[in-house]
């Protein structure tokens, strides 16, 4: 099926089957990689993308079912790597491997959003689902709360 | 699929220009640490005029570009290579930019870079002389040039931040850069003196990091090429088996479907790099490929592999623990007699199952055979290995083959095979384009390269002061990597004054791999809790009989000294409560680690915190070495707590994150970091030892809280209730 999908404020015109995944539209038909394929399943949290402003797992919705709502993807965060969470996650030099991070800044920025100053708990309770094998997750905590300063 | 306003930020092509790498480096001078992600392009502006040696070019405003040999996965490579060169060269840090080497170049140029292997802890550790050669040759012939035109002596030169001085004169390292190229020494000089440095040592912040918040950094999976088409692929699901039959014609008319294939196994055992037997499918998108190979009808010759599962490989294993074994080592004396005769034996037995290193990528390749020249990416560990097994498969020479670096997304150890870049070079020379393969966490899972099981049991007796005086050790292995099970057992620190250890091997059929701190991540666990068992039954304070029983190993007394004078150590915080202690040498590093912990009557554990102490002689860059001390607690806290691949009739099936736990956030427990290191000339590595002490740590503190022993793994699978 054909529909216009919009990622980081570009229309981008789809044909693809209608349980065509979310994630895959964005990395090979949109063709941007930021966004990772980590377990297809949504328990990991690598996919994890913006619709509307709200942290959605793209590996577990279908792009047609986003079609006229707003998808932001680590690409279309900040225009030059600039949003507090990403300069935070400088600061504290939080990614190894790196290849969770798109996810894990995304949930970060939508926790932000909603809550400016999250506790240890909160951030805890939001970033759960996003799985880091590396075990970055004590310099995620203390770059979300360096960011919420920001 | 029409494609409309699709703009690339990073569109890889397969030109690379000979002699450069794909650019990676800084890129805001002046401001430290930026690197930029993958792209294609050799590093602009810079040619063979102004490269010194392989390792690094120097453009004329000084910009020095490093080639790393080494994969970057996370641990901080590229960081560690440009200190290093940074560090000979005497170049301000900030001039620094950090590419990926070329491995054609290394293959086709007698083996340039020594070695582009990337595991075991090794860069810093065991790579950094000729490394830092290749920086201190580049600064003497920099001097050399300038002495020539100035006409002086080379020893009236000076280098220092970039800058050549004798005299009056003065410039900057650009300038000499291509009169040095040329250059030849009688002698090449001698790597700078431990401890006479400059930048080694200092807390320098991973130059990769900034590429890896914007989504620029490219992996395996990110490549993309011309007229490329993406494979699903799918081995036999019980390792060892083989491919019968499928039906391609049940899913050919399916949309974007472009081809079916058979992969051919060609050696009867699986080795390291060999292609297993399986099929694959191509269409024009991975996710047209995957829907397709799910649906597709497939049957397999498990070979017989299908009669192991882990519950029967266990009750084997325990009959065996029980049997005296062929394999064994008279480390000190003969311990049987005197354990024959007592009548108090401790003794303690222990298990592990099977686990696997799960990378957040799953394995990804990009292959393009054309017929001069064959271009890939892929998830590897080892550029130069890749390089060499797809030139076999292709059947090219190996000059024709060119292996582009890019960041892989988790190593481990699983990067040291190259299935993925086997099959999409076997795939690219079938259907004439280049192919992507991307395995689906399922396959990777059943596919993966496990970190074996073992067994063990001890068995101790003590003298009139408590301590051992004879002790036996057997362990139970699987068959393809049974040397992983005496590691941290056999040679274990302690001054038992008689020591035997002995080993068995139980049959099983997955193909087995490093997993970080390969076989002394699991048997730190076994050993250093029966280490617990023997002090407490002979009324010692656990980390004061470790001290004891390490006297005159000045290394591990610096570490335990250490643990004593930081931790509080007691074993007595009263019930629900728990301090417990482990140490281990891993990888020339030893880490001391101690657990508090609490535990509620219902069982329910809390890790309030993790303690490490590390010996590791020379800290290379505390920064890094804090990083990776914190994730390999995460990595082995998440085997121990949650972990556990199951094996059933000879398949793994516990395949996703949704049955294969590992540690999320609010599970990680806060870890302390103190390094205390002695002061010989040797640098330990940092990759890996900081997980192994931690679950037995914790595993300790749990019996003091609860009275428990917790003898296998996942420990959140066991019952931990107390009243």
């Amino acid at each position: 099926m054909s529909f216009t999908l919009n990622v980081n404020g570009t229309d981008f015109e789809v044909d693809v089957e209608p349980e065509t995944p979310l994630l895959w539209v964005i990395r090979d038909s949109v063709g941007l990689t930021g966004t990772k394929y980590g377990c297809g399943i949504a328990k990991c949290g690598a996919c994890t993308v913006h619709v509307d402003g709200q942290p959605v797992k793209s590996c577990n919705v279908t792009a047609a079912s986003v079609a006229g709502r707003e998808v932001t993807t680590i690409e279309g965060l900040s225009p030059d790597n600039s949003h507090p969470v990403q300069v935070a996650w400088k600061e504290h030099t939080v990614p190894q491997c790196g290849y969770c991070q798109s996810g894990q800044i995304m949930s970060a920025a939508a926790l932000l959003a909603r809550t400016p100053q999250p506790s240890d708990q909160e951030i805890d309770a939001a970033m759960a689902d996003n799985l880091c094998r590396c075990g970055t997750y004590l310099a995620i905590r203390k770059a979300i709360h360096s960011a919420s300063q920001a | 699929m029409t494609k409309i306003e699709v703009s690339r930020r990073t569109f890889i092509r397969t030109a690379v220009a000979a002699g450069g790498g794909l650019m990676l480096g800084f890129q805001v001078p002046g401001l430290a640490a930026y690197a930029q992600s993958v792209t294609p392009e050799p590093w602009n502006g810079l040619d063979h005029g102004n490269e010194i040696n392989a390792w690094l070019t120097i453009d004329p405003e000084g910009i020095v570009t490093v080639r790393c040999p080494h994969t970057e996965m996370g641990q901080g490579g590229m960081t560690s290579v440009g200190m290093m060169i940074a560090e000979e060269l005497n170049t301000p840090w900030e001039n620094i930019r950090v590419v990926m080497a070329d491995a054609n170049r290394h293959v086709t140029e007698g083996e340039v870079y020594v070695n582009m292997s990337t595991g075991g802890s090794n860069l810093v550790r065991n790579r950094h002389p000729h490394i830092m050669q290749a920086g201190a040759s580049a600064r003497e012939r920099l001097k050399q040039a300038a002495a020539e035109a100035w006409g002086v002596d080379r020893s009236e030169v000076t280098a220092e931040q970039g800058t050549l001085t004798a005299g009056n004169n003065s410039a900057g390292y650009g300038e000499f850069a291509t009169a040095a190229a040329g250059v030849s020494l009688d002698e090449e000089p001698a790597i700078k003196a431990y401890g006479d440095w400059w930048l080694v040592g200092t807390e320098i912040p991973r130059v990769d990091v900034p590429v890896k918040t914007d989504g620029s950094a490219v992996y395996p999976i990110d490549v993309t090429v011309p007229d490329m088409v993406y494979a699903a692929v799918r081995a036999c699901p019980v390792p060892g088996g083989r491919l019968v039959s499928f039906d391609a014609d049940a899913v050919r008319d399916r949309p974007g479907i472009i081809d079916v294939i058979e992969f051919t196994q060609t050696a009867d055992e699986l080795a390291n790099a060999d292609l297993r037997s399986g099929v694959a499918v191509i269409a024009d998108t991975w996710y047209r490929a995957k829907t397709a190979l799910d649906l597709m009808p497939i049957e397999w010759d498990f070979q017989g592999n299908d009669q192991y599962s882990y519950s029967g490989m266990d009750a084997e294993a325990r009959e065996l623990l029980m049997q005296e074994a062929q394999h064994a080592e008279e480390v000190r004396g003969d311990p049987r007699p005197m354990i024959a005769d007592s009548d108090s034996v401790v003794a303690g037995d222990y298990a592990r199952p099977y686990e696997c290193t799960a990378p957040m990528s799953p394995p990804a390749a990009v292959v393009d055979v054309k017929p001069d020249r064959v271009d890939v990416w892929s998830f590897t560990q080892n550029v130069a290995g890749t390089l060499l097994l797809v030139a076999e498969q292709v059947g090219v020479d190996p000059a024709q083959v060119f292996v582009h670096g890019t960041y892989i997304g988790g190593g481990f150890g699983y990067g040291n095979h190259h299935d993925a870049a086997r099959q999409a070079a076997e795939a690219s020379k079938q259907v004439g384009r280049p192919v992507k393969v991307i395995w689906s966490r399922e396959e990777d899972q059943r596919q993966t390269r496990t970190r074996p099981p073992i067994w063990a049991r001890f068995e101790a007796v003590l003298g009139d002061d408590g301590l051992p005086t004879a002790a036996l050790a057997r362990t139970v292995a699987e068959p393809k990597n049974p040397d992983y099970a005496d590691r941290a057992i056999a040679n274990m620190p302690y001054n038992i004054p008689s020591y035997r250890y002995e080993r068995h091997i139980v049959q099983a059929n997955p193909p087995v791999g490093p997993n970080r701190a390969p076989g002394v991540n699991n048997n730190c666990y076994c050993i250093e809790q029966f280490v617990d068992e023997m002090a407490l039954a002979g009324d010692w304070d656990p980390l004061e009989w470790r001290i004891k029983m390490t006297e005159g190993n000045e290394r591990y007394q610096r570490v335990l000294l250490k643990l004593k004078e930081v931790a509080e150590f007691t074993p007595e915080l009263g019930r629900g409560m728990g301090m417990g202690v482990a140490v281990v040498e891993d990888h020339g590093t030893i880490a001391g680690c101690c657990a508090t912990v609490e535990v509620t009557r219902r069982g329910a554990l809390y890790i309030d915190k993790i303690l490490l102490v590390t010996n590791s002689g020379y800290v290379f860059n505390p920064r890094a070495a804090r990083e990776q001390l914190e994730g390999s607690v995460a990595w082995e806290l998440s085997h121990a707590l949650y972990g556990g691949l199951r094996l059933e009739n000879g398949q793994f099936v516990n395949t996703n994150f949704d049955t294969y736990n590992i540690m999320r956030i609010p599970d990680m427990p806060p870890v302390e970091v103190v390094f205390a290191s002695s002061e010989d000339q040797w640098w330990g590595g940092y990759g890996e030892p900081g997980g192994p002490p931690a679950p037995a740590a914790v595993a300790n503190a749990i019996y003091f809280a609860t009275g428990k022993r917790i003898r296998t793994t996942p420990i959140m699978s066991q019952d931990l209730t107390w009243s």
